[in-house]
């Protein structure tokens, strides 16, 4: 088991046909996502890697039973994809595309409100159940199946906590990059809720950075409801307000969103934050051991 | 990006969202001729920065005759002006708005900004303008009115009644107030505002309601389609390495410290000035230099930090996913004998083809000093700095 994604989800690929989108389906594909089709306007008919190309999102959809979709266009067209895979019902959409204006933002999560479609990011590295599905950016190679959930608002950090997680011999279950913008679709607690559930995994790492409150509203949740441990780390401890640290939701203002803030209240909540990015892993092996999980969770 | 507070009300005032009259001005000549064109027995002389603060630090004044102006205008054109948002040295003034005094008879807050936890606009009012809507928040939470903003109609004037009434506009100005709520909030969905904060949106003595105070900020990733709004910027009010490492697509911001930082991603350049700060260092920047660094970026990335005069060490740290530790190495290389490097470089590779790219740097002949994990790169460039 895992979160969102499985060996069975089958996806297309928006933006298939530019750089980013092409260089991405062939790791992909290579990774052993199942990949069934993409969608470039203008380009239907084609084919790129073996993969057909269509029009449009709903017809990719009629044709090859796609349920998700990743999105690779521009930032001035990625809220026009966004929408037009929720209108074909996908189930899940993963827009990795960073620099989205926010109110444009603001419009899709307005036009998703009782639709069906789970959406993450945009701006984020996309989600991955390892030796399963890769749906996004990330190195495939570093991760590991296993039991640990991952949750995380940054890419490379993730890359970090999963790799140390890796080397120690500690698999993972799912990790899911929500990513660094002010306004996204799935947030933390819906990915903790998710593990939470997931029968495979046996524990969660979080990891935020200043700016905004979701990691305090996730805090609170993980006290009321969270049965498994879960790890934390807040990126940023350093960073001056007022400033944005290369993502767009990486600012502290008006003194609020401060790592300060967030660490004390996962505290208070009981989650265990690392004090250095470096001991991520570290920390996470030292609950397991405290919760007798370690053994669980150790693969062989 | 920030702009002024008189290109702010140029720009409402376009929508029909009232303003004082006011004239920008360079120079003591321009304040008073300014002063002379408004006619008004009253003038105000602002200093225009990008910072918050400004009357409690001495930036603004009030003149009662065009000697007054110009005394003023003298004083305040080319001071450093230090507010609590402009740190310790402060920022030159080189612009002043001379405005046309009001007759005050009570000050209010109105603002914009959108709400992440509700992924709305919400406009946000209080009857305490003046202050800092943070100090309203923090001591009478209760003083402060929210009205989420359905982005499929836009905001109602319903809702914008209800926060006349809920923040004691006079009865007889509602429907004034009304009309600005709505036009500001035109202005910044038209734009795409991050804030445009009114503190203080003001009520006359002769019955106006209008802005006494303006800042607009707009969202970045959104200035692909209002090329007009960047004609306002003003290369002044930022830092010159900032503005060179835009023009490379780094992400770049200037810090305080002498430890130079070149990471890739945003979180990951985050939490390494953290671990530097940790190990008893000080980052000097933030520098993400993006997931497709380039040989031309990783030297660009090298110029800007070592035009610092303050950094004294620098430490890479590099988690290679789809990009490859050779490739990253080999510009580390290539930058280096560029640029010329006589400062304590840590390098801390690791992802995919590490072993490659720490042989590169090994051969290289370089006087670079490998580290093994983030905490051995951090602590090693803080011990050769101190």
């Amino acid at each position: 088991m895992s979160v969102f994604v499985n060996k069975d989800t089958k996806v297309i690929v928006q933006g298939i046909t530019g750089s980013q989108g092409l260089f991405h389906t062939k790791q992909m594909l290579e990774y052993g996502t199942k990949i069934v089709g993409g969608v470039t306007p203008g380009k239907g008919g084609t084919e790129v890697e073996g993969v057909p190309v269509f029009d449009t999102v709903s017809e990719a959809v009629e044709k090859t039973g796609a349920n998700a979709s990743v999105i690779y266009v521009p930032p001035a067209f990625a809220a026009d994809a966004i929408m037009e895979a929720v209108d074909a019902e996908l189930e899940l959409v993963v827009c990795i595309t960073e620099g989205i204006p926010v109110l444009d933002m603001v419009k899709v999560k307005r036009y998703m409100e009782g639709k069906k479609t789970r959406l993450i990011g945009p701006n984020c590295p996309g989600i991955i159940t390892p030796e399963e599905c890769k749906i996004g950016i990330m190195p495939g190679y570093i991760h590991k199946k296993g039991h640990v959930g991952i949750v995380s608002r940054s890419g490379t950090l993730t890359y970090e906590a999963v790799h140390q997680l890796t080397q120690a011999g500690i698999g993972q279950s799912t990790a899911v990059g929500i990513g660094g913008d002010p306004v996204n679709g799935t947030n933390f607690i819906d990915v903790l809720k998710a593990f939470n559930e997931d029968e495979e995994t046996y524990a969660v790492i979080m990891i935020g950075e200043i700016g905004g409150t979701a990691e305090e509203e996730a805090a609170e949740w993980v006290k009321a409801n969270m049965t498994k441990p879960v790890v934390g780390f807040i990126g940023g401890q350093t960073a001056p307000p007022g400033k944005r640290m290369g993502h767009a939701g990486a600012i502290i203002s008006g003194g609020k969103g401060t790592a300060a803030e967030k660490i004390k209240k996962m505290n208070e909540c009981g989650i265990k934050v690392a004090e250095t990015p470096a001991v991520i892993g570290e920390t996470l092996i030292s609950v397991l051991k405290e919760r007798g999980l370690y053994e669980k969770c150790k693969t062989h | 990006m920030n702009i002024h507070e008189y290109q702010g009300k140029e720009i409402l005032r376009s929508y029909g969202v009232s303003v004082p009259n006011g004239r920008v001005a360079f120079t003591v000549e321009e304040a008073v001729e300014a002063a002379k064109e408004l006619g008004s027995n009253v003038c105000v002389v602002k200093a225009q920065i990008h910072a918050g603060g400004r009357g409690k630090a001495g930036g603004v004044k009030v003149a009662k005759s065009l000697e007054e102006v110009r005394t003023y205008a003298s004083e305040l054109l080319g001071k450093k002006l230090v507010t609590h948002q402009t740190g310790p040295e402060g920022k030159e003034v080189k612009r002043l708005l001379i405005e046309e005094g009001c007759d005050i008879k009570k000050e209010y807050y109105i603002g914009l900004v959108v709400d992440r936890a509700t992924s709305r606009v919400v406009l946000m009012g209080s009857e305490e303008g003046g202050t800092e809507i943070e100090e309203v928040a923090a001591k009478t939470p209760e003083k402060i009115f929210k009205e989420y903003i359905d982005p499929a109609v836009g905001l109602q004037a319903f809702q914008a009644r209800r926060m006349a009434f809920n923040i004691n506009i006079p009865k007889e100005l509602v429907n004034q107030a009304v009309k600005f709520m709505m036009g500001l909030y035109q202005v910044f969905v038209d734009k795409d505002c991050s804030i445009a904060e009114i503190n203080p949106l003001v009520v006359t003595g002769d019955g106006k309601v209008m802005a006494l105070d303006a800042k607009l900020n707009f969202d970045s990733n959104a200035l692909y389609r209002h090329k007009e709004l960047l004609e306002y910027r003003d290369l002044d009010e930022e830092d010159p390495k900032e503005i060179e490492a835009s023009k490379y697509d780094l992400n770049y911001i200037s810090l305080d410290g002498n430890i130079g930082c070149m990471v890739n991603g945003a979180g990951l350049a985050m939490a390494t000035m953290d671990i530097i700060k940790y190990y008893g260092g000080e980052p000097a920047n933030f520098l993400d230099v993006g997931g497709g660094a380039t040989t031309e970026k990783v030297t660009e990335a090298f110029k800007i930090i070592l035009s610092d005069p303050k950094v004294k060490g620098i430490f890479v740290n590099i988690f290679g996913g789809i990009m490859k530790c050779d490739v990253i190495a080999t510009g580390i290389v290539e930058a280096t004998k560029q640029v010329g490097l006589n400062l304590p470089l840590v390098v801390r590779l690791e992802g995919t083809n590490v072993e490659l790219g720490k042989k590169i740097l090994e051969e290289s002949g370089l006087n670079i000093t490998a580290a093994e994990s983030m905490a051995d790169g951090a602590q090693k460039i803080v011990s050769l700095v101190s």
